[in-house]
């Protein structure tokens, strides 16, 4: 007993040591949080941007059927993500992109780059959930199962336009290369987030399960892609 | 073994067999699908053309992100291109044989729509490639995005047909054909010889664009 603390206190600075390894992705994040914080740019720009969508919605189509509904609110995501997460690779010149190489290594950088996007995505999709009930009606039979899967589907598209981000950031032409390449890529996980969000109307049917698991295994591997490709993208 | 000329004779006569023996073979009468069953050695032995052309191009891709040796990102280049070929000629060959059992040219079917997909990902590729002018840099980024787009592959193509009800031969299971439609004399020519025919005639074609690409370079540099 008195062996086994022993050998727990000797460990200690070993695993302060493994989480102070970690900590280059924690104070990359910290460090988008803060200019986020501090700027509040991209914040305020994308919710200008999606509560006058939203408002041009409303006022072109009243209040739609869920079917219509549901199509839009997947169509506004794409369009946020794009908008969102295109920014989080421009706002960093080349310079400081090669500062932080140095100092940080590309794994970090990028899993640094996945957190915050998918926080910020998940804070997006919330505030458009809530505009959209606010202003389109809520067509919806339990309001709480499409939270959570408009949650899932905000982060599942940031993390797929994070990886597109930063292939577009060393290609230049960004803003328009990120739409070409991103919309077929996006167009298998959009339909099983638009499959999935039938729970959340009443229309249950068989295999929904597996739909969730596999947007999951989706996810996966496209974090697991990113970081095994992503240091290719830097190597110059 | 590729400069050798044995593979490209098997090759046509592994497609003349295909082709004769296909219109003229004997096939077992199903209702519905009747003489359209014959579409088994174009539509999906060009499929799995397709699907090994790709496989190519992933493997050159792969070898150019370890070796930085521009040749292979020619061949991952040239292998892409085939597949969307054939993939194309899938999906039209697919078209045709849908209006004569589904009554319609396209019927938003999931197989469909999936094919679709994967070909508009892959033409992606050569969009993303044409942007950038930078050698080095265009083959780099080509090589990461091709083999994420052949990631993107598993869902469209593989996973999502087997999840959803679909019209397609094979229904639920396997999304390309139902192995109870088809008998002996059939598998006699679709795995000996269609197959493969198609198959090498995608190398054939990709050979001869490599060696065009490369003469090119060299008369560029």
């Amino acid at each position: 007993m008195s062996l086994a603390f022993a050998f727990y206190i000797l460990a200690l600075p070993q695993n302060f040591k493994a989480i102070r390894s970690n900590s280059p992705i924690l104070t990359l994040f910290k460090k988008d949080l803060l200019l986020e914080v501090r700027q509040q740019y991209s914040f305020y720009g994308v919710l200008l941007y999606v509560a006058s969508t939203i408002f041009v919605l409303y006022l072109a189509m009243g209040q739609p059927e869920a079917p219509v509904w549901k199509g839009l609110f997947w169509m506004m995501q794409l369009f946020v993500c794009v908008n969102a997460v295109a920014k989080s690779f421009l706002q960093e010149g080349r310079e400081r992109l090669l500062y932080f190489y140095t100092i940080a290594g590309a794994r970090d950088f990028i899993l640094s780059k996945l957190l915050f996007n998918a926080l910020l995505m998940l804070v997006m999709s919330l505030l458009s959930l809530g505009l959209f009930l606010l202003m389109l009606g809520d067509p919806t039979t339990g309001a709480l199962w499409f939270v959570l899967i408009s949650v899932l589907g905000g982060i599942s598209l940031s993390l797929v336009f994070t990886f597109l981000a930063a292939i577009a950031a060393r290609a230049q032409q960004s803003a328009a290369l990120m739409a070409i390449m991103g919309f077929p890529l996006v167009i298998p996980q959009l339909l099983l987030l638009n499959k999935v969000s039938s729970i959340a109307f009443g229309e249950l049917q068989g295999g929904l399960g597996g739909m969730i698991v596999l947007l999951a295994g989706l996810d996966a591997m496209i974090i697991v892609l990113t970081i095994i490709l992503f240091p290719f993208l830097w190597k110059d | 073994m590729l400069r050798q000329n044995w593979w490209k004779i098997v090759c046509v006569i592994l497609l003349f067999y295909t082709l004769i023996a296909g219109f003229l073979g004997e096939v077992p009468a199903k209702p519905i699908l009747n003489e359209t069953i014959r579409n088994l050695y174009f539509h999906v032995a060009m499929w799995m053309a397709m699907m090994i052309t790709f496989i190519i191009s992933l493997v050159y891709s792969i070898l150019y992100l370890r070796t930085n040796k521009s040749v292979y990102d020619i061949y991952a280049l040239e292998y892409a291109k085939t597949g969307i070929v054939f993939g194309s000629l899938g999906v039209l060959t697919g078209s045709i044989w849908a209006r004569w059992t589904w009554g319609a040219w396209w019927s938003n079917d999931p197989k469909q729509l999936g094919a679709i997909i994967a070909l508009l990902i892959y033409l992606a590729y050569l969009v993303l490639r044409n942007s950038m002018t930078d050698l080095d840099k265009r083959a780099r980024i080509g090589a990461v995005y091709n083999i994420f787009a052949f990631a993107m592959l598993f869902p469209t193509i593989w996973i999502i047909p087997r999840m959803v009800e679909s019209l397609h031969p094979g229904g639920m299971g396997n999304p390309a054909l139902d192995t109870r439609d088809i008998d002996s004399r059939m598998r006699a020519i679709f795995y000996p010889a269609a197959v493969p025919g198609w198959t090498l005639l995608g190398v054939w074609i990709t050979t001869l664009r490599v060696r065009l690409a490369v003469l090119a370079e060299k008369a560029g540099s």
